[in-house]
Formats: C-alpha cells, sequence, structure tokens
C-alpha cells in the first residue's frame, strides 16, 4: 500500500511569549523571554518564584462562562489554540467526512489544578465525601481531545498521548502515520499544559528540575551556556491541523509545510536523567532521517529538546555530533524554550511551529541569553545565539525528550508539490 | 425575598450560567436552565455546601425546579 502524504494546513498557539501564532512568532524572532514573576499563586516560600504563565489571557473572551467552569485549564488552552488553527486552516466542517477527521492531543500531566482542587477540598472537610461531579472529566487527560471532538463533531480517532515532555510530538507522530496509512483525512493534534501551580512548581522543585534564578527571572533559561541550572516551567498550548496532502490540494488549502519522517525511542536508563551519550536522541533522530529517505547533509535547522538543564543539554549535543559529523557544525541549532519555557506535554507543538514558521520565513530563532560558553558543549555548533539568522531552511528536524526516558523526533519539510 | 431563596438562585446563576430573570421557582433545571444529569448533581453537591445539611439521593431525585429545592431546603436547613 502506498502511504499517503502528510501536510499541515493550520496553526494556532497560546504561548507565554503569544496568543497567537503571530505573536508567537513575532516573540521568537525578536528573542523576547517570557518568564515572570509567578502570578498564579503565592509562591514566596517555593525555590523557584517564577515561570513563563501566559499574559492578558482571559479565558472568558474565548470560552463561554459556563463551559470553561467545566474545563480545567489544559483543555482551555486546548480549545482556545485548536480554534485558532482551524480557522486558519479554513476549514468547513459541513464539507468533511467527520468520520474521517480526528483529533489526537498531547499533554504531560493534564488537570493538574484539579486534581488540586479537590483532593484539598476533601483534605479539609471531615471525611464526608463532596468530590464535584466534574472532578473526574475535567482532570483525566485525554479529556482535551474528548472536547475538541465534541466542539468540532469529528468522530475519527480520537486520544491523548501521554509521554511528559514529549506527549505533543508523540500526538503529531501518530497523527502523521493514521493519515499516512489512509485511516483519516484531517486530524487536530498538538498539545497542552498548565501546571504553573503549588503541585506543578513544587513538584518539580523537589526534583531540582528547574532553575532558581529568581533574581532575574528572564535570563533563568539559557540552555548551553555554562551557568545552566534547570529549566523554567512554562504553560499554554499549540494546535497544528494535519491533513492528507490530496485532501489539502483538493479543497485549496494553504499549506505550511510536510511531515516527511519520525522517530520514537526509549533511553531504558533513568526517570530523569538523560542517557550521558544520548543513545535515545541518537536512535529518533536516525529514524527521522531514514523514513524521509533524507542524508544528514539535509538538514537546515535542528529545534532542540534543550530544557536548559546541565545534563540534557551535553547529552542533546553530543547525539546531534554523532548522527551529523562533520554538517553538525552547519546546522542551524536553537532552544526556543530559552524564550518559551518548558510547556511539557505541549513543547513539542509549540515548537513544531516554531520549525514551520522557520521554513516559512527562512529565518531560525535564537536561543537567548548566552553569556558564557560551557567547555563540555562544543561551542564550534551553531546553537543561534542571541538573534535570530537568516538562513533558507528546507528541512528542519525538532527534539523532544520526556522523563521517563522518552524520546522523539519528527522532521518537517518546505512544501513542494 | 428569603435568605434561602437568595442562595439558592445566585448557587444556580453562578453554576449553570443563566441570566438571574430565567431563574423562577417553575424553572426545571434540565428543561428550562439547560443542565445535564452531572450539572443537578453538582447543584445539589453546593446546596449541601452552603446550607450545611446531607440531601439524601432519593430526596435529590425529587429535587427538579428552582421551587423544589427552596421548599427542600427550606424544611430540612438547620
Amino acid at each position: 500500500m502506498e502511504l499517503k502524504r502528510v501536510v499541515i494546513t493550520g496553526l494556532g498557539a497560546l504561548t507565554p511569549i503569544g496568543n497567537t501564532t503571530d505573536e508567537y512568532w513575532q516573540g521568537l524572532v525578536s528573542g523576547v523571554s517570557g518568564a515572570a514573576k509567578i502570578t498564579k499563586f503565592d509562591a514566596e516560600k517555593f525555590k523557584t518564584q517564577f515561570a513563563c504563565e501566559l499574559k492578558n489571557f482571559n479565558v472568558e473572551d474565548h470560552i463561554d462562562r459556563r463551559e470553561a467552569r467545566r474545563l480545567d485549564p489544559f483543555s482551555q488552552y486546548a480549545i482556545v489554540s485548536t480554534a485558532e488553527a482551524m480557522v486558519d486552516s479554513g476549514l468547513n466542517v459541513e464539507n468533511l467526512n467527520l468520520d474521517r477527521a480526528g483529533v489526537i492531543w498531547g499533554s504531560g500531566i493534564g488537570g493538574l489544578t484539579t486534581f488540586q482542587e479537590e483532593a484539598s477540598s476533601f483534605a479539609s472537610g471531615d471525611g464526608t465525601p463532596r468530590f464535584n461531579p466534574f472532578f473526574i472529566p475535567k482532570m483525566i487527560v485525554d479529556i482535551a481531545a474528548g472536547h475538541i471532538s465534541m466542539k468540532y463533531g469529528f468522530r475519527g480517532p480520537n486520544y491523548v498521548t501521554v509521554s511528559a515532555c514529549a506527549s505533543s510530538n508523540n500526538a503529531m507522530i501518530d497523527a502523521f502515520n493514521l493519515i499516512r496509512l489512509n485511516k483519516a483525512d484531517v486530524i487536530i493534534s498538538g498539545g497542552s499544559e498548565a501546571c504553573v501551580n503549588e503541585p506543578g512548581v513544587g513538584g518539580f522543585n523537589a526534583l531540582k528540575a528547574l532553575s532558581t534564578r529568581n533574581d532575574d527571572p528572564k535570563t533563568a533559561s539559557r540552555p548551553f551556556d555554562v551557568d545552566r541550572e534547570g529549566f523554567v516551567l512554562g504553560e499554554g498550548s499549540g494546535a497544528l491541523i494535519l491533513e492528507e496532502l490530496e485532501h489539502a490540494k483538493a479543497r485549496g488549502a494553504k499549506i505550511y509545510a510536510e511531515i516527511v519522517g519520525s522517530g520514537l525511542s526509549a533511553d531504558a536508563h533513568h526517570i530523569t536523567a538523560p542517557h550521558p551519550e544520548g543513545l535515545g536522541a541518537i536512535s529518533v533522530m536516525k529514524q527521522a532521517l531514514a523514513e524521509a529517505n533524507l542524508s544528514p547533509e539535509d538538514i537546515d535547522y535542528i529545534n532542540v529538546h534543550g530544557t536548559s538543564t546541565p545534563l540534557g543539554d551535553i547529552a542533546e549535543t553530543k547525539a546531534i555530533k554523532n548522527v551529523f559529523g562533520e554538517h553538525a557544525y552547519d546546522l542551524n541549532i536553537s532552544s526556543t524554550k530559552s524564550m518559551t519555557g518548558h510547556l511539557l506535554g505541549a513543547a513539542g507543538a509549540i515548537e513544531a511551529i516554531a520549525c514551520i514558521k522557520a521554513i516559512q520565513n527562512n529565518i531560525v530563532p535564537p536561543t537567548i541569553n548566552h553569556f558564557t560558553d560551557d567547555p563540555e558543549i562544543d561551542n564550534k555548533l551553531n546553537f543561534t545565539f542571541n538573534k535570530a539568522q537568516e538562513r533558507e531552511v528546507k528541512y528542519a528536524l525538532s527534539n523532544t525528550f520526556g522523563f521517563g526516558g522518552h524520546n522523539t523526533s519528527v522532521i518537517f519539510k518546505s512544501y513542494e508539490d | 425575598m428569603s435568605d434561602v431563596k437568595s442562595k439558592v438562585m445566585s448557587i444556580i446563576v453562578d453554576k449553570l450560567g443563566v441570566a438571574e430573570d430565567e431563574v423562577n421557582a417553575e424553572a426545571s433545571f434540565t428543561n428550562d436552565l439547560g443542565a445535564d444529569s452531572l450539572d443537578t448533581v453538582e447543584l445539589i453537591m453546593e446546596f449541601e455546601k452552603e446550607f450545611n445539611i446531607a440531601i439524601p439521593d432519593d430526596q435529590a431525585e425529587k429535587i427538579q425546579t428552582v421551587g423544589d429545592a427552596i421548599s427542600y431546603i427550606e424544611g430540612n436547613a438547620k
């Protein structure tokens, strides 16, 4: 059976540096940081008191109050970015075969805010169970895909993938494969996360995963810098409309890019630490190149996982050098997490959008906050430090890795008929 | 308006997202105010919290309208 081709025909972004795709891209190319003191709760007693929160976002501007109350923030963000992507795609649900229209979403954690509220309410009571009937359906991580399907009437494949910070890449890869296998015409994919709350910050702090640079949040996410000391927690959502090529052409859709390769692996090593030589990362990049029938020299840009943790950035750099050899020095590499923070299960989605916009505009967004080279990281690699660079981008590769040792890689290609 | 009545109405307005003038004694939660079965469970739970009462399931099933809720609570509130 001949595999179908899969293109991207709609984008939606709700991020700490921009509440729409255009604002997000403007933020990326101008190199702004989304980090600031936490406003969602009093973080005074927390080791980390800042995060990359959404700015000027009022859910009731997008979703009516009654509906919004039934949605955990991670689902609210999903609905909002999906609405932008659907409008952007020009899809008219009345002209779709809804049985072949699906939703495959990603989230690392799901409704943590809802869980916290309900468990706290029970713990502070006299033991009488007074759980809200919406508790479970607000909290469960699959519900985001369920809500999106109900909004648009999409009756095709529907679920959420969970692989911590790799979740939305897993979602896009599943969507890519289902369309290639002719099981759907259109799939809404992407991811959302909403963990800037007490258990989110406290839990990642306990893991020593977060930067504690409270005196200067905007420079805290500094991937590949010698003084990096953890990631900056972010929240938000990214949505992408994946569509079978002929289906997109038949309706005269605007085509942003094509997905041509993917890789999936596990480190099988440690719950949070990456394999020191990046074995799982090497594997996914090689798989993606092979699936796309590309040689390493074809890749122009890598949007790295690059979370600004001491071990992760070194392992990923080693993996890139292993896979790309001499071409590693000709690549543009950047970690847009230096600006957005780490959106966990939504990272793959918003970084896919960064790759697609880089292809569209031939501009590589920067890795901001570079001050001092790390002697353990090859400084001859081009990390696109501090300023965006112009470069013709035909192929962009996006890595995401998750706690648990999950690795994913996706290759986007500029669209040619 | 009695205290119970005004509290019940404000809970309904808040939870069901309906306009205050739609909430009259005859209004049925499901037929007139757009509630589904989960919404009605949530309303009962809010009434229990607000008025510090326990509404047994067999009684809760009989509370179908705004007026039913007000009279049950007036008859059972501590």
